[in-house]
C-alpha cells in the first residue's frame, strides 16, 4: 500500500466523512434501531413499546413456524449454492473447450445475470404457471402435478430452480476466468502426466480452482440468504401464508404483513449475527485463502 | 539406432497458415539434437508435434520404431520439460515428481524409490516437501527436470528451458543439462532461439527457419560451413558480414577492390566473413576499411567500419594496437564463405 501524506490533519477525515455518513445513516442506524426494538414490544401504530427483554427471541424461536422456515432457508441455501456452483462450474469447464465463437457463448449465458431478482421471479411464475407455464407441462409428463402456491413442496422446488437459475452466469463467469487462469503450460504438463481427462480434472483443474470456488461458496451463500427476497416474493406473493419463504423473507411478512414489529426486529438481528460470522469466515479465509506463486 | 524419426512433418493451421513445411530430422540414441530459430521458424511447434501437444497435418512422427501420430501426449513415452516450468503450484516437489508415475499405475515402493533417485541426482532432496512456489527460479527448474527423469523416457524434450533465469544461472543449469543427458544417455531435443546455448549443447543443431529447415550438421559444421546466408547470420556472434559482391574470373570485386581467390564461379554473389577470421593491419594486401566505431569487450574489441559502401565488422585481440582510420584486412581465401546472391545457397 501507498503511504500518503497529507499536509492538513483533518483532511482524510473530510475527505472519508461522505462514506462514514452514508454508513452511519443507511446501516448502522437502522441495525442499531432493529436492535434496540427487538427487545420491545411495539404498538404497530406508533403506539408507546412496551420493553419485553428476550421475549421476542424466546417467542421466535419457539415458535414452530419459525423452526420451519429456518429448516426450509438451510436446505434452500445448501441446494441453491451447491447446484448453482456445479452447473455453472460445468459450464464454464465445456465454454473453456470450445474454441470458435466462445465469445457468444459466453454472451449467451452470462445474459441471464442481467435479469433483475423480481423480473426472474415473474419469469419463474409464468414458468410454473397452473396453466400455462411449460415447466409445469414437462413435469406432468412423468405424472407430477405441480401446483405453485398450493403444495408446500412444489413452491419450494420452483423458487429453488429459480434461484439457482438466476446465479449460475455469476459462478459460470468467475470459474471460467479461474479456468483461463490456468497456464496452458500446467495443462500440457497434465497432458503429458496423466491420459485419462476426467482424472486430470479432479487432481489439477479443480484443486487449482479452490480459491475461486471457496470464494464463490461464500457470496453464493449470502446470494440465497438474501439477494433472493425479490425472487421469492413474486413467487409467493398471492400465498405467502403457507409457502416456503426463507428467514429473510420471514422477517419482512411478520414485521409488515403481520405488524409484528419486535419480533420482526429479532428475527433481523439474528440474521444479522448470522452475517456477520459469514463476513468473518469469509475475510479470515480469503486472507489465508491458498494463494499459489 | 534412431530414437526418433521425423518424416517429412507438415503443421497446417486451420486458417492455412502453415508453421512447419516437411521437416525431417532423425535424432539418434543418446544424441542432444537442438533445435535453433528466431521466434516463428516453427522450432516449438516441431517439438510440441513430438511430444503430442500439436497434431501433425502431414507426415509421421516415430519413436523408438512406432509411429505415434495418433498417440495421446501420455502415451507416448516422451517427457518434456517447459519454459516456464508448468509444476503444479498445488502440490508438493514430491507430489510433482510422482504425480506421472501414480497415474501410470507404478507401485508405490517403486515411485518413492525413483522420486528419491532423481532427487538426490537434482540434488533437490531437501526441497521434497515444499511446495513450488516456495522454490527459486533455478530450483523449479531442477523440479521440472526432476520430473521428466522420473519417468524414464525414450526422448526428452526441452523447450526453451532456460530462458527464464538469469543469466548467470542460465550458463550453469546449460552446462548441467548437458552433463545430466550424458549421464543418463537418453536422447533429447532442446529447443532454443539462443545460438550460444545450441553451440554449446548440441551433438546436432537444426537450424529452421520459417518452417523449413535450412541445415542440420554438428555445431563445428553449421558454424565453419553454413548452409545459407541466414545460417551464416545466425550462428555465431558477432554474426557473419555478408556483403553483395560480384564473382568473375576466379576474383571477387567488392565495390571497387578486388580479391584474387581463384574461384571457378561467375556472376552476384553474397561475401561471407566472419569477423574473428579477418586480420586488420595497418598495411599491406588485402582488403582496404574505413574504421569506425570500436567496442571493447575486454579480451577481443570489435572494430566497426566500411568496406566500400558496406557495414563491416572485425575482432582484433585486445593487446593489438587500435587500428587508425584507414586499415587493411587479411583475409584467407578458405575463410571466406560465398553465397548465391539470389537463394542465399552456399556456392
Amino acid at each position: 500500500m501507498k503511504k500518503a501524506q497529507f499536509s492538513n490533519p483533518w483532511l482524510p477525515y473530510a475527505l472519508l466523512a461522505p462514506q462514514m455518513l452514508i454508513i452511519a445513516i443507511f446501516f448502522l442506524w437502522p441495525a442499531a434501531e432493529a436492535i434496540r426494538s427487538s427487545f420491545y414490544l411495539e404498538d404497530p401504530f406508533f403506539g408507546n413499546a412496551t420493553f419485553v427483554g428476550l421475549q421476542n427471541y424466546t417467542d421466535a424461536f419457539r415458535a414452530s413456524d419459525y423452526q420451519r422456515t429456518a429448516w426450509f432457508t438451510a436446505l434452500f441455501v445448501t441446494l441453491v449454492s451447491l447446484l448453482s456452483l456445479a452447473i455453472g462450474l460445468m459450464l464454464a469447464v465445456s465454454a473453456d473447450r470450445v474454441l470458435r465463437g466462445q465469445s457468444s457463448y459466453k454472451t449467451l449465458l452470462m445474459w441471464v445475470y442481467a435479469i433483475a431478482p423480481p423480473v426472474a421471479g415473474l419469469i419463474g411464475v409464468m414458468l410454473f404457471d397452473q396453466h400455462i407455464g411449460p415447466l409445469v407441462d414437462f413435469f406432468a409428463l412423468f405424472g407430477w402435478e405441480m401446483r405453485l402456491g398450493v403444495n408446500y413442496w412444489d413452491t419450494g422446488i420452483a423458487i429453488i430452480i429459480v434461484s439457482t437459475w438466476k446465479q449460475i452466469p455469476y459462478n459460470f463467469i468467475f470459474f471460467l476466468s479461474g479456468l483461463q487462469s490456468i497456464p496452458n503450460s500446467v495443462k500440457e504438463a497434465a497432458r503429458i502426466d496423466c491420459r485419462s481427462e476426467r482424472r486430470r480434472f479432479w487432481t489439477i483443474t479443480f484443486p487449482l480452482l479452490a480459491p475461486t470456488s471457496f470464494f464463490l461458496l461464500i457470496l453464493n451463500i449470502t446470494y440465497a440468504m438474501f439477494e433472493t427476497f425479490g425472487t421469492i416474493d413474486q413467487m409467493v406473493k398471492d400465498q405467502p401464508g403457507n409457502s416456503p419463504v426463507t428467514l429473510v423473507y420471514k422477517v419482512y411478512r411478520d414485521g409488515f404483513r403481520g405488524n409484528d414489529l419486535g419480533g420482526s426486529a429479532a428475527q433481523s438481528v439474528v440474521l444479522m449475527v448470522l452475517v456477520l460470522i459469514l463476513t468473518i469466515v469469509q475475510f479470515r479465509l480469503i486472507e489465508r485463502r491458498v494463494h499459489y506463486n | 539406432m534412431t530414437t526418433l524419426r521425423i518424416k517429412n512433418a507438415v503443421k497446417r493451421y486451420p486458417n492455412g497458415a502453415l508453421a512447419v513445411e516437411g521437416v525431417s530430422v532423425d535424432v539418434e540414441d543418446g544424441e542432444l539434437c537442438v533445435f535453433v530459430g528466431p521466434s516463428g521458424c516453427g522450432k516449438s511447434t516441431l517439438l510440441r508435434m513430438v511430444a503430442g501437444l500439436e497434431d501433425v497435418t502431414e507426415g509421421e512422427v516415430e519413436l523408438a520404431g512406432r509411429v505415434v501420430n495418433d498417440l495421446e501426449p501420455a502415451d507416448r513415452n516422451i517427457a518434456m520439460v517447459f519454459q516456464n516450468y508448468a509444476l503444479y503450484p498445488h502440490m508438493s516437489v514430491r507430489k510433482n515428481l510422482a504425480y506421472g508415475l501414480k497415474n501410470r499405475g507404478t507401485p508405490k515402493a517403486e515411485i518413492e524409490a525413483k522420486v528419491q533417485e532423481a532427487a538426490e541426482l537434482l540434488q533437490i532432496a531437501d526441497y521434497l516437501d515444499r511446495r513450488p512456489g516456495q522454490l527459486s527460479g533455478g530450483q523449479r527448474q531442477r523440479v521440472a527436470m526432476g520430473r521428466a527423469i522420473v519417468r524414464d523416457p525414450a526422448i526428452f524434450l526441452f523447450d526453451e528451458p532456460l530462458s527464464n533465469l538469469d543469466a548467470k544461472l542460465r550458463n550453469q543449469m546449460r552446462l548441467e543439462i548437458k552433463k545430466l543427458q550424458r549421464r543418463l544417455g537418453v536422447a533429447a531435443i532442446y529447443v532454443t532461439h539462443d545460438q550460444v546455448e545450441a553451440m554449446t549443447l548440441a551433438d546436432k543443431i537444426v537450424v529452421l527457419n520459417a518452417g523449413k529447415i535450412e541445415q542440420i550438421g554438428t555445431p563445428a559444421e553449421v558454424y565453419g560451413n553454413p548452409a545459407t546466408t541466414f545460417v551464416a547470420s545466425f550462428i555465431g556472434a558477432p554474426p557473419m558480414n555478408l556483403i553483395p559482391a560480384e564473382a568473375e574470373n576466379g576474383a571477387i570485386r567488392l565495390g571497387d577492390q578486388t580479391l584474387n581467390l581463384g574461384l571457378d564461379h561467375r556472376g552476384p554473389v553474397t561475401f561471407g566473413l566472419r569477423p574473428e577470421r579477418a586480420h586488420i593491419g595497418a598495411s599491406g594486401e588485402g582488403l582496404r576499411m574505413e574504421t569506425g566505431v570500436v567496442e571493447e569487450l575486454g579480451a577481443i574489441r570489435l572494430v566497426h567500419g566500411r568496406v566500400g559502401p558496406h557495414e563491416i565488422t572485425v575482432t582484433q585481440n585486445a593487446d593489438q594496437p587500435i587500428p587508425g582510420a584507414e586499415a587493411v584486412l587479411r583475409v584467407e581465401a578458405s575463410d571466406i564463405h560465398l553465397f548465391d546472391a539470389e537463394t542465399g545457397r552456399r556456392v
